[in-house]
């Protein structure tokens, strides 16, 4: 079995059998984080670029280890420390990083599109970590692995996503993610937070966040992105918590085993209330946990084959 | 699928594998330390029954663990198919521990090079010892078995499989020209 594409740029391009795939592969990953020596042989001689040119905690340090621990090198690029504070162009990096031979380019940008210009301009297989506001794959992929280990399966769930809707590469990622494997997915936010005609992704559209949580069997929570803001779409932080942060109080019209999910970084007392951020039914670290293994599972499938 | 041969019926490999479990116990002087470990899929089925040999014949539950070596493959990066990859599940650190590594077919020895790799990585065992069903020849690199079921001498061109209850149905070793 193999993915059928050199890249993986988008959630929207893969076949449901692809998703298993990565999914059970993922899965056999999990094991090698638990060992003592934690690291297997499979892509030694390899080389990772990860390009990271917007900023990231989890994402890079998340492909740093999946890479580190298949024995591959890993090489980290940040835009302060690169030449594009020079002036130079995404093409012109990516054609010298080329020029040097590595085997996957993991690449996260501001813009939109950014990956799939690198996927035409390079041989090496590109890996999509986030481009603006419009997919961040390896995320919906963790999350989908998440949400089948705890509830066994996809299909039929119930799953909320709320928050700022627009602005967010998560919530795109997911929705396709979710809907291919057969969860309803309903969406809440401020409507300048919605993005028009969001019902032809195959979703139900919720102007409240207590009607888009209504018998949810998973909710997730996303960040205020207010770095991609170019107006105020919301009068202020506390209004947005009042009446689209998830508390205590709003979270009882859930199902009983709801689970709550949250992409990070978690903006603490806006869209979550802290002891629900913290609460025994978050997997907002079991989110990241399975983040290695699903990079693992990718570099594994995309390298080599030829 | 001309020529297939039945070369191990069921009473035949349920024999082997209960003299291979007196065969460990004796050559380790019991079973202190011991632990199975079957390398996926056929040799993890093989090395529960063996587990369950050696509970009747000394009355004690060894400890088993399951081995995918699929990240330890020499042409893991080289075959067109990537091969689905497993669980592997190893109950405790391997050090000091006497490793019984069980397998169906030994080969051309590339599987139990990757085995004793993978091994390695969790502890340093007191020592391996190998176990097969079928020893078939035609070996790649300086590797034999402790313990075998049956040496089947074949040549090239011949599949030997390996049939068990678990995974196929029936308990049967199966070898015939390959097309």
């Amino acid at each position: 079995m193999k993915l059928t594409q050199k890249d993986l740029l988008g959630i929207k391009d893969l076949s449901v059998e692809e998703i298993n795939l990565i999914l059970d592969t993922a899965e056999s990953f999990i094991e090698v984080s638990t060992r003592e020596i934690k690291k297997v042989p499979t892509l030694r001689g390899k080389t990772v670029i990860n390009l990271f040119l917007e900023a990231s905690t989890r994402t890079r340090t998340s492909f740093e280890i999946a890479g580190k621990r298949l024995s591959a090198d890993t090489i980290n690029i940040s835009s302060s420390t690169s030449s594009i504070v020079k002036g130079e162009t995404l093409i012109d990096t990516a054609k010298n990083l080329e020029a040097m031979n590595p085997d996957i380019i993991v690449i996260r940008h501001s813009a939109a599109g950014a990956p799939h210009i690198l996927a035409k301009t390079v041989k090496q297989s590109v890996i999509n970590a986030g481009d603006g506001a419009h997919e961040h794959p390896t995320q919906a992929l963790l999350d989908l692995m998440t949400i089948r280990s705890k509830k066994g399966q996809i299909a039929g769930l119930q799953v909320a996503i709320c928050g700022d809707i627009a602005h967010s590469r998560v919530a795109r990622s997911n929705i396709y993610a979710l809907t291919k494997m057969g969860a309803s997915v309903t969406v809440a936010g401020p409507a300048t937070m919605m993005p028009r005609y969001i019902e032809q992704m195959g979703v139900k559209a919720c102007c409240k966040l207590e009607d888009a949580i209504v018998d949810a069997d998973i909710i997730m929570m996303l960040r205020i992105q207010l770095e991609r803001q170019t107006e105020h779409i919301f009068p202020s932080l506390r209004e947005y918590s009042t009446y689209f942060g998830l508390n205590r109080k709003n979270i009882t019209l859930a199902k009983d085993d709801v689970l709550i999910m949250h992409p990070g970084p978690v903006n603490r007392g806006i869209e979550l209330a802290p002891d629900i951020a913290d609460a025994p039914f978050s997997i907002i670290l079991d989110q990241v946990t399975n983040g290695v293994a699903v990079r693992m599972a990718l570099l594994y499938l995309l390298t080599g084959g030829n | 699928m001309a020529n297939q041969k039945v070369v191990m019926d069921a009473d035949g490999i349920d024999r082997s594998l209960t003299r291979i479990a007196y065969e460990i116990i004796e050559k380790n002087k019991g079973v202190e330390s011991l632990i199975l470990v079957g390398i996926r899929t056929g040799g993890v089925f093989l090395a529960q029954r063996l587990r369950e040999k050696i509970l009747k014949i000394e009355g004690v539950e060894i400890p088993m663990g399951i081995l995918d070596i699929t990240l330890y493959r020499d042409d893991v990066l080289k075959t067109q198919k990537k091969p689905l990859l497993g669980k592997t599940d190893m109950p405790s650190s391997l050090d000091n521990k006497k490793v019984i590594l069980v397998d169906d077919v030994l080969f051309t020895g590339r599987t139990i090079r990757a085995a004793m790799d993978a091994l390695i990585d969790f502890g340093r065992p007191k020592l391996i010892q190998l176990s097969v069903l079928v020893d078939r020849g035609h070996r790649e690199l300086p590797i034999r078995a402790d313990f075998v079921g049956k040496n089947l001498p074949s040549s090239l061109w011949e599949a030997v499989t390996v049939h068990l209850t678990e995974k196929t149905g029936r308990d049967e070793v199966v070898i015939e020209e390959s097309v």
